[in-house]
């Protein structure tokens, strides 16, 4: 088996394009699972009535169902009933929709890890809930989340080739392509394969540093 | 229903009234009625489990009473549960009541200037120059000016105590609770706690309940002592009175066995 460099190299610019898509994807895709984990993990705590119930059956729905099968619903069945996104739109939402409800499970976990005397304490202090959230409790979670959103970034980027299925032109769809069309596997999946190590061994390691750096940040003055 | 019991005609700060709290089958309380007049220095002492700390949970209105009335200036105690609710209806109450626990509860991830003023800063929201300077006025009080930028890992026990007590005052309670403050400590670090409140309770006209099973520190700062067995109050009076003289047979013999004569 040959590996040709040449043709390895002319394909770099297009695999690249791919990745600058799939790059914009996750960002935008992670950004909105956070949103919607952090706010789904608060309701489950203060939420009234219905709504603590409701986040529970919304995260069992989520992770109880393939990530194909949602994403095929949001592309292909919301437009029968009117919401019709552009391919790009509903790749960001699949996977936000779709991490967010494991990111929410992670960071109720962490909400509940907290000691119960730091919620008293700050009754005590009678600082307001939403500040006793945003100043005390929430921030407290950071350290522990940290190692769990960067599991959970790394594997939103791999779950990436799924959207070559709703069309959107990220790098698997296009590296997919090229092979197709010229039947260079070789080349073009193993330059595949390391564009993705490529990413999420630096994104991996920039996680463990920021864990690091706020274990140290709480002892010393 | 009756009037709190109230020997003289002065109206107390603090009353509780025919107050029941039951934990499931437990009842810790029994019908207690009690009355605080302000400036009262107050020790709550008895075994374990006969009720003491959960007077001054009610207090603070970290739990609902099961029965009765826990009020502060005739207004009864509002309760909010710690988590529930984000935008709970902020009734406008200053700050009354402050609390020092057992296990300190400092903020972990705030520096010790940071943990004193976060409260004054948001619930009484007063300048961040003027929040700085209570903290450092009240942390010379407890001793512990150096510390400022300190994070409260690096800290000792007592140090943290004594942190958490100056934190307390900063929100200028009209009344302070304290919770079994040196129980968790190290017996080297009791007394430098114990100086700290004692210094308060000598210097602030405000008015303070104690739970303690520090019998000598009970005598020293309080002007009266209430001895609790089973959620009921046995034997109230002067430190005098209930712990150099008792008279109740119970509460001589729970003095017997915490080794007092």
């Amino acid at each position: 088996m040959t590996f040709d460099v040449a043709f390895a190299w002319s394909i770099l610019p297009s695999l690249l394009k791919g990745l600058a898509v799939t790059f914009q994807v996750v960002v935008l895709g992670f950004v909105a699972a956070l949103c919607l984990g952090l706010t789904l993990a608060v309701l489950r705590h203060a939420g009234r009535g219905p709504v603590p119930a409701l986040t529970r059956a919304y995260v069992m729905f989520i992770s109880h169902t393939p990530l194909l099968v949602q994403l095929f619903f949001l592309y292909f069945v919301l437009p029968q009933i009117g919401l019709r996104f552009s391919a790009m739109t509903t790749g960001i939402l699949g996977l936000g929709l779709y991490f967010g409800a494991y990111i929410a499970e992670a960071w109720r976990g962490a909400i509940e890890d907290i000691h119960y005397g730091q919620w008293e304490a700050a009754r005590a202090l009678d600082l307001p809930p939403l500040a006793t959230w945003i100043r005390i409790i929430l921030p407290q979670t950071v350290k522990p989340m940290l190692p769990v959103l960067g599991n959970y970034l790394i594997g939103m980027f791999k779950e990436t080739p799924l959207l070559a299925m709703i069309t959107i032109p990220e790098l698997f769809q296009i590296t997919k392509q090229i092979a197709d069309l010229t039947y260079n596997y070789n080349e073009t999946y193993t330059l595949l394969g390391l564009l993705f190590l490529l990413i999420s061994v630096p994104s991996s390691l920039l996680f463990q540093y920021l864990e690091k750096r706020s274990h140290g940040k709480s002892r010393v003055a | 229903m009756a009037n709190p019991a109230s020997p003289d005609t002065c109206p107390s700060l603090v009353t509780l009234t025919r107050v029941v709290k039951d934990y499931g089958p437990l009842r810790v309380l029994d019908h207690l009625d009690l009355a605080i007049h302000d400036g009262e220095k107050v020790a709550l002492i008895g075994p374990s489990g006969s009720g003491k700390s959960t007077i001054l949970r009610l207090i603070k209105g970290l739990e609902h009473p099961s029965d009765g009335v826990v009020a502060i200036n005739d207004c009864p105690v509002v309760v909010r549960s710690l988590s529930k609710g984000l935008f709970a209806p902020r009734r406008k109450t200053e700050h009354q009541v402050g609390m020092v626990f057992q296990h300190f509860n400092l903020f972990p991830h705030m520096n010790v200037e940071q943990n004193i003023i976060e409260a004054p800063l948001r619930v009484l929201r007063i300048s961040m120059a003027e929040a700085r300077e209570r903290a450092a006025h009240y942390l010379e009080q407890v001793g512990l000016s150096e510390k400022a930028k300190a994070f409260p890992s690096t800290l000792s026990g007592g140090q943290q105590q004594r942190v958490a007590i100056a934190r307390a005052l900063a929100m200028q309670p009209r009344i302070m609770l304290f919770d079994e403050v040196t129980s968790a400590l190290d017996p080297e670090l009791v007394s430098e706690v114990l100086n700290v409140i004692r210094k308060v309770a000598h210097e602030q006209k405000m008015t303070m309940l104690l739970v303690t099973h520090e019998m000598n520190f009970a005598r020293d700062i309080s002007d009266r002592v209430i001895f609790m067995e089973h959620g009921k109050i046995v034997d109230d009076g002067t430190p005098q009175e209930v712990l150099v003289t008792p008279k109740n047979p119970r509460t001589k013999q729970f003095l017997r066995l915490v080794g007092q004569p």
